[in-house]
């Protein structure tokens, strides 16, 4: 239940989890509460990685403009996500660099905004979770998050605490899996030769389930996974530690009664 | 005129790149191997990550003072008597050194290898001239017999397997015995070498590259693992080095320091086998070395790079770690980025050196994944100059109109929330209800780049914000 006491937090719910996979969002809700935040959802969109990404400065910096406003309220910003994190910290003080009056409030906002996993490990020492899950799962480590936020020991010592859960490691773990945004649009012949190097390493290990911390290289290495006929279930990482696993995996059909 | 530029094909060449088995073959053995070596290599040396430190900030001081010392280079040359020509643009590098082949008489030349060459397509202009070049280093011998680019900057011939070498010289060296044993790269090393032994005697010029410049000395400085060089730059008449401006550093001791990041991110070998320093030509007491000694330092573009975001490229030490570590340079190699340099160092570079319009695929053809500026010697941050390249497409209206519309139209929505979560709510609730039944997409219209090749997973249908402000209220 929500607390009344805690650090006030802005889920910030990225936009694909908003768009494609609620249930990681209601997962990082309940991991934040059980910790004890005050958890609240602003209005939002997106952190405008695509436009900055893609060369276009003023998109990225008007709907930067958008999130600072949003979220500088919060004692901390929280994301599911280390790559839309990694755009807070990171490249928010890089975007508004010349800009003498929005550069103290990127880097204010920058300073409280942390990864989910390195967020309820780095900030508020939680060394274990309340959660279970019969069989062995391997885990990807999503760029952004390991090379901008330093995230692959957050995640890992959170899942050791899970109940039943066996956790084998893949060669080159932390290797791209292809995804980059619009690269997997753009490029997709590259794109995909790299996510077949990925799902090959995965398939390897022998787990029933593969997780990562961003689901837009979830996603592809979902959809890679199932066009080549493997049944590893795909999730995000938040899912399996708040123990949340009612909703099929990523790609996966929804049972046929809950079809409407 | 330079190197031919296939740059603007990028995506067909990297499709054929995909396509060729062989290729393919060749890229997964070299995966883990460079990768591999340099963690070893780098782990071994407890103060690697300081000595990064150290060389990147050698390199922004020289580039700070590139003026001073590119001075005290020429004085230093001189005083050791050689000469130094600048060169504005590729063709007047390449005029400079045919008439001082021409004015040595020159029949042959022989070569170390040098990237800056491949740069201002010397090899081509030198046979124009009727002047014979010679590649002496094993890999860019072997692409000078297949008439290729450099498909790494390291290692010219990568791209090749040893099946391949077999067959060029079977083809090229017609003199040899038909039923020698060349199925061993020892085998084809040593025919090289025979071959090459009677050429490095022929030859009238001698042209290396440089790794480094040494101010304080007039130094240049060349690693190889053949010895290869030496021979190239003592034996003939005259030695020219054929380099770019920001190969000039400070000190003999800020050399000694580079060469300590060098060898290690590069192979993994703590050095280079050879090292080899040259000063001015052969002084009447010493036991060999040329008669004369130029240096032809080539701008092309690189000081207009001086004053902007892009200064940081100059730092580069040509180790090909960036490479190395690349998983788009892993999956098509290095002739599909369709220019001299490939990889995240050509990313961001051959803008620079043929034009961004020419270039527009190179920076944008990367995931960030990050990985070039985790292992560069000298801290590059290669993906933040990709997307200053993006930007200044974007700008100047290279990027592709398909993606600047979607771009718009995406942008037009996020800038506007109560609008998006309205709209999304709307296209979720579709997207879920046709994909129900398998999860999963297979096709997708407006999705081709994606689902010809993976499965788009469905949405789950409403929205977090529609679902949150559903279950703990508050404006929906
Ligand atoms: S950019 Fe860095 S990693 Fe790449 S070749 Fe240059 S020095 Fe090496």
């Amino acid at each position: 239940m929500p607390k009344t006491s805690g650090p006030r937090v802005g889920l910030f719910v990225t936009c694909l989890v908003d768009l494609m996979r609620p249930s990681v969002g209601f997962a990082a809700v309940k991991l934040l509460e059980q910790a004890g935040c005050r958890v609240e959802v602003p209005s939002q969109t997106c952190c405008g990685q695509p436009a900055y990404n893609s060369g276009d400065r003023a998109n990225a910096r008007s709907i930067a403009e958008q999130m600072i406003r949003t979220f500088s309220g919060f004692d901390y910003v929280v994301a599911p996500s280390g790559s839309c994190a990694g755009m807070i910290r990171v490249h928010y003080p890089e975007l508004f660099a010349d800009d003498p009056n929005w550069l103290p409030k990127a880097r204010a906002l920058a300073a409280k905004t942390w990864e989910l996993t390195s967020f309820l490990v780095d900030v508020l020492g939680v060394t274990t979770v309340n959660a279970e899950y019969q069989g062995i799962a391997t885990y990807h480590d999503a760029c952004s998050g390991l090379r901008e936020l330093g995230i692959s020991t957050q995640p890992r010592r959170l899942l050791a605490s899970v109940k039943g859960l066996e956790l084998v490691e893949m060669t080159d773990a932390d290797t791209c899996c292809g995804f980059g945004g619009t690269f997997a649009v753009k490029y997709g012949q590259i794109s995909n030769a790299i996510v077949a190097q990925k799902t090959r390493r995965a398939v390897e290990t022998g787990a029933s389930m593969l997780l990562a911390g961003d689901l837009g290289c979830l996603m592809n290495m979902a959809g890679k996974l199932s066009r080549e006929g493997h049944a590893i279930a795909v999730r995000h990482v938040a899912e399996v530690l708040a123990g949340t696993t009612e909703a099929p995996p990523i790609g996966a059909p929804k049972p046929a009664e809950h079809r409407s | 005129m330079v190197a031919p530029v296939t740059s603007p094909s990028f995506k067909a060449n990297a499709s054929q790149a995909l396509a060729n088995a062989q290729l393919q073959s060749v890229l997964s053995g070299m995966r883990e191997g460079f990768a591999a070596r340099r963690r070893e290599a780098a782990g071994q040396l407890p103060e690697f990550e300081a000595l990064r430190d150290s060389a990147r900030d050698i390199k922004h001081h020289t580039l700070a003072h590139l003026d001073l010392y590119l001075e005290r280079y020429v004085d230093t040359v001189t005083a050791s008597g050689g000469q130094v020509h600048f060169a504005r643009d590729a063709a007047e590098a390449r005029a400079i050194i045919t008439s001082l082949c021409q004015s040595l008489d020159a029949k042959t030349v022989t070569k170390g290898k040098s990237m800056i060459a491949e740069e201002i397509g010397l090899n081509d202009h030198l046979e124009q001239a009727g002047i014979v070049p010679v590649e002496t280093d094993l890999g860019e011998y072997i692409i000078q017999l297949r008439h290729e680019m450099p498909s790494h900057i390291i290692g010219p011939a990568l791209h090749l397997s040893a099946k391949q070498i077999e067959a060029d010289f079977r083809r090229v060296h017609t003199d040899l015995p038909r039923d020698r044993d060349l199925s061993q790269p020892a085998t084809l090393l040593a025919e090289a070498r025979q071959v090459l032994r009677q050429r490095f005697l022929a030859a009238d010029v001698g042209i290396t590259g440089a790794n480094f410049l040494i101010a304080e000395t007039g130094t240049s400085v060349i690693v190889t693992n053949e010895g290869n060089g030496d021979l190239t730059q003592t034996l003939p008449k005259a030695h020219i080095v054929l380099a770019s401006i920001e190969k000039v550093v400070p000190t003999l001791e800020d050399c000694a320091q580079l060469l300590r990041v060098l060898a290690r991110s590069a192979t993994g070998q703590e050095i280079s086998v050879y090292t080899t320093f040259s000063t001015g030509p052969r002084r009447p007491d010493d036991v060999d070395g040329p008669g004369a000694y130029h240096v032809v330092l080539l701008d092309n573009g690189r000081s207009a790079m001086l004053g902007t975001s892009f200064r940081d490229v100059l730092s580069c030490i040509r180790c090909g770690a960036c490479m190395n570590h690349c998983p788009i340079y892993e999956s098509i190699g290095g002739h599909a980025y369709g220019w001299v340099y490939p990889g995240p160092i050509g990313a961001v570079l051959t803008p620079s050196l043929i034009g961004v319009d020419k270039a527009a695929h190179l920076p944008n053809a990367s995931t960030f994944c990050g990985r070039c500026e985790e292992v560069c010697p000298v801290r590059i941050p290669l993906p933040k100059l990709m997307r200053h390249w993006r930007e200044r497409e974007f700008e100047r209206h290279l990027t592709p109109a398909a993606t600047r519309s979607g771009l718009a139209f995406w942008a037009f929505f996020a800038k506007r929330p109560r609008l998006y979560r309205l709209v999304t709510r709307a296209a979720m609730g579709m997207l879920a209800y046709a994909g129900r039944a398998r999860g999963r997409f297979r096709r997708l219209p407006f999705a081709g780049g994606w689902t010809e090749y993976r499965d788009l997973p469905a949405p789950e249908g409403a929205t977090f914000q529609a679902r949150w402000r559903g279950e703990r209220g508050g404006r929906a």
